[in-house]
């Protein structure tokens, strides 16, 4: 599965309207444990097909950040059904990730 | 059985990786988070031999890398414990158990917290202990930066540009840090001097709304604020080992250069012992100091 690039346009019909749940990557160009995180994300989206994974860049989508009360990145955010049900903040370990996923 | 297990996969670490594996051993890397330790937060290096500006992230992946390069195995694992038996050493995790004939302690350290209740809750919903990291959210907004250091003062000063107003709260009234960074926090408008104060009690709904400081005197007062920038320091993770592994009262494992700990065939490399630089370069040396070590006690055992 790919990872969709989302925007303040887009993200209505991406992330709450999504008939599956959504894991939203709140990130910036210039963090670098974002950076890090990209690549194990990308795996975990190959394998977790139950989910859409989307990015949403914070320079690009201050709006959204700010709505979402991002105030530290990385910050991967769960929805479901429109609402946030899960947020995990910082950078964790596979093994972490592959638990939020599966808590939901 | 491996001949030597590294734990923590920051500079020192991966470096002692390296030294461990062109000496042929076999090695294993445990990491609780991610590769690269502390380091993967900084933009830009700009203090290492050769490599004239890096980014941590990238210094992190090129690292790690050549680790991989040369043979080392990672596994993102975090050490609970340690077993030091006869003739193996045993370094125990959540799932599994690993043995080899030595061990190199390298998990660095970690942000000092302040130790108030919900602290934990609030990082990344105003707590902060990275102005560079996480500034950016806090653009014309009222933050608040805690220590007296010199790391307090780079934060108070980089905050100044991008928040409408910063108070530095500092418990004595005299700074550690450098005079020079003080001198320029003095010329800045919107920052506040809040001396012989501490941060007592953090306010906070969904977020951090306001913090409580109470002075030496004993007077309390309310600073409402979106973020709240913790600066007070460090601290050493050997906390896990210290049932086998003397410390010293700051928590730090009192090595010398030759990077032995009281355990033979434990040895401790990078921020995690005691010294008086905790830099890139002196973790990188520590890695290959303890790696040349461990390769000559594992060879011997
Ligand atoms: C914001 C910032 C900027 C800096 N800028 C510079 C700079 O410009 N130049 C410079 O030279 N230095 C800089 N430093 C200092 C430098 O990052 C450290 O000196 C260096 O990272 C120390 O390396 P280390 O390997 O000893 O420890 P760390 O980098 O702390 O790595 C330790 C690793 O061990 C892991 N770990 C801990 N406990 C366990 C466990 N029980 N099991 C498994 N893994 C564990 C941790 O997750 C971590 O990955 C900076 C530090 C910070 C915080």
């Amino acid at each position: 599965m790919a990872f969709i690039t989302v925007t303040k346009d887009t993200f209505e019909n991406e992330v709450l309207k999504s008939d599956k749940p959504v894991l939203a990557d709140f990130n910036a160009d210039w963090c670098g444990p974002c950076q890090m995180l990209k690549p194990i994300l990308e795996e975990l989206s190959e394998s977790y097909e139950g989910y859409k994974f989307v990015s949403i860049n914070i320079d690009d989508e201050d709006e959204l950040a700010e709505e979402y009360d991002v105030a530290s990145i990385p910050c991967l955010v769960i929805f479901k059904d429109g609402a946030e049900t899960e947020r995990s903040i910082g950078m964790k370990p596979r093994e972490a990730l592959e638990e939020l996923l599966e808590g939901n | 059985m491996y001949d030597i297990i590294i734990i923590g996969a920051g500079p020192a670490g991966l470096t002692a990786a390296i030294y461990a594996r062109r000496a042929a051993k076999t090695v294993l890397v445990l990491e609780a988070a991610s590769c690269g330790g502390q380091i993967i937060n900084t933009p830009d290096i700009e203090n290492y031999p050769v490599a004239m500006h890096i980014s941590g992230f990238e210094f992190a992946n090129k690292l790690s890398e050549q680790a991989k390069a040369l043979g080392a195995e990672i596994k993102f694992e975090k050490a609970l414990e340690i077993c030091d038996g006869d003739s193996e050493k045993t370094v125990k995790t959540r799932k599994n158990s690993y043995s080899a004939k030595a061990v190199i302690l390298a998990t660095g350290s970690e942000n000092r917290r302040l130790g108030l209740e919900n602290e934990d809750k609030l990082v990344g919903r105003g707590i902060s202990y990275c102005a560079t990291c996480d500034g950016a959210f806090y653009k014309n907004k009222t933050v608040a930066v805690v220590g007296g250091g010199n790391t307090a003062l780079e934060d108070a000063l980089y905050l100044t540009d991008l928040a409408e107003k910063v108070y530095l709260i500092h418990r004595r009234d005299e700074f550690r840090g450098e005079e020079a960074t003080v001198a320029q926090l003095r010329q800045k408008e919107n920052l506040s001097f809040v001396y012989n104060s501490r941060v007592t009690k953090l306010n906070a709904g969904k977020r951090l709304e306001s913090i409580e400081v109470t002075d030496k005197d004993g007077n309390v007062s309310t600073i409402e604020l979106n973020g709240l920038f913790v600066a007070v320091g460090r601290i050493p993770e050997n906390q896990n080992f210290a049932q086998l592994v003397t410390l010293d009262e700051g928590g730090y494992i009192p090595a010398g250069e030759d990077c032995h700990t009281n355990v033979p065939g434990i040895f401790v490399a990078g921020d995690n012992r005691a010294k008086a630089v905790r830099q890139l370069v002196t973790a990188t040396a520590d890695g290959a100091v303890a790696a040349t070590e461990a390769v000559k006690y594992a060879s011997s055992h």
